[in-house]
């Protein structure tokens, strides 16, 4: 078998680890499914204030989209800006 | 891809911060000149539009005002009638983030997918919270809202107000490089696809040409409007609460 020079590993690996920080999109995925039911639940009872609920639902899907934007960060700093080269 | 998708460097002084040498040569980025082009583009605009003010507005003084009093309503709604001071900083704040992820649209870079112009903007952020908060409360009742509810808590709260512009700044930074990233893959892949079936000399981009277009409507308009609404929104609500 031809050798693997420690640099491929690692650059393999982080390939494999920026696929696996992206799993962190599950979460924002269902908080912001739940804020959009729960909104389109306020607008079905509250037609009238429908602008009101938009905003603040968007301002929520926003703030659970936090996590899933860290793990996205973490997966573009493994594929284009790894510091675990820097090591070798 | 080594050299990733960063901003091109338009400019290299090769002068070192004298004592700093270890941040590297002084540059100017891509990101530099498109946020001084949309600089020059507001200031420009709005000289020019307030030039000539009438008591009976007619079609630009008309849209200005619709703008400005959209703006004005918004601060006074989200924050309270009481701080509607804040509304031109807000309202700058919206329109230059908005024309920024929009700017996209036209092939520029926009300056919002360089994480320095995003956690700029939420330093300036947490600069506000807090020196409004002390302007409010005074400096006895700022500090000792760091301990509410309990004494105990003291870390986890300035750990939480220190993760404010982190996650504000990288919340807009990620929704625009990640569209950036998305639209040169399929850019890419629609690019070789022309090449693979009408060969290297193909006349017309055929592919790249009509295909990303909606993928631009979803990730410059649509995710480019909302997250300058959202960050501007956040703003809003963090300095509001920090002020109650």
């Amino acid at each position: 078998m031809e050798q693997i020079t420690g640099r491929a590993l690692i650059l393999a690996c982080s390939a494999i680890g920026a696929g696996l920080a992206m799993i962190a999109g599950i979460g924002p995925g269902i908080g912001q499914g739940y804020a959009a039911g729960k909104g389109a639940e306020g607008v079905g009872r509250q037609p009238e204030a429908q602008g009101d609920i938009i905003r603040t639902m968007l301002l929520g899907a926003a703030v659970a989209e936090t996590t899933g934007i860290y793990g996205l960060i973490i997966a573009l700093v493994l594929l284009f800006a790894n510091p675990l080269i820097g090591l070798l | 891809m080594a050299s990733g998708f960063g901003p091109r460097i338009v400019w290299d002084s090769g002068w070192k911060v004298p004592g700093l040498e270890f941040l590297g040569t002084f540059q100017i980025t891509e990101t530099v000149t498109v946020t001084w082009l949309i600089m020059i583009g507001l200031i420009i605009f709005s000289i020019l539009s307030t030039k000539r003010l009438e008591k009976v507005p007619k079609r630009l003084q008309l849209v200005l005002e619709i703008l400005v009093g959209a703006i004005n309503n918004l601060t006074a709604q989200t924050m309270g009638e009481d701080k509607k001071n804040f509304a031109p900083y807000m309202g700058t704040l919206l329109i230059f983030l908005a024309i920024a992820n929009l700017s996209g649209l036209i092939g520029l870079r926009p300056p919002t997918a360089d994480v320095n112009t995003t956690i700029g903007l939420a330093l300036m952020t947490f600069t506000m919270i807090h020196v409004n908060g002390v302007r409010k409360k005074g400096i006895g009742k700022y500090l000792k809202g760091f301990t509410e509810p309990l004494i105990p808590l003291l870390p986890l709260n300035i750990i939480g107000e220190l993760a404010t512009p982190i996650s504000l700044g990288f919340r807009l930074f990620g929704n625009i490089i990640g569209g950036l990233i998305i639209m040169n893959l399929i850019y890419g892949a629609l690019a070789g696809l022309t090449t693979m079936i009408f060969g290297p000399s193909a006349l017309l981009p055929i592919f790249q040409a009509g295909l990303p277009a909606v993928l631009h409507v979803y990730f410059d308009l649509f995710a480019g409007v909302l997250q300058s609404f959202i960050f501007t929104m956040l703003t809003m609500v963090y300095v509001a609460m920090a002020m109650d």
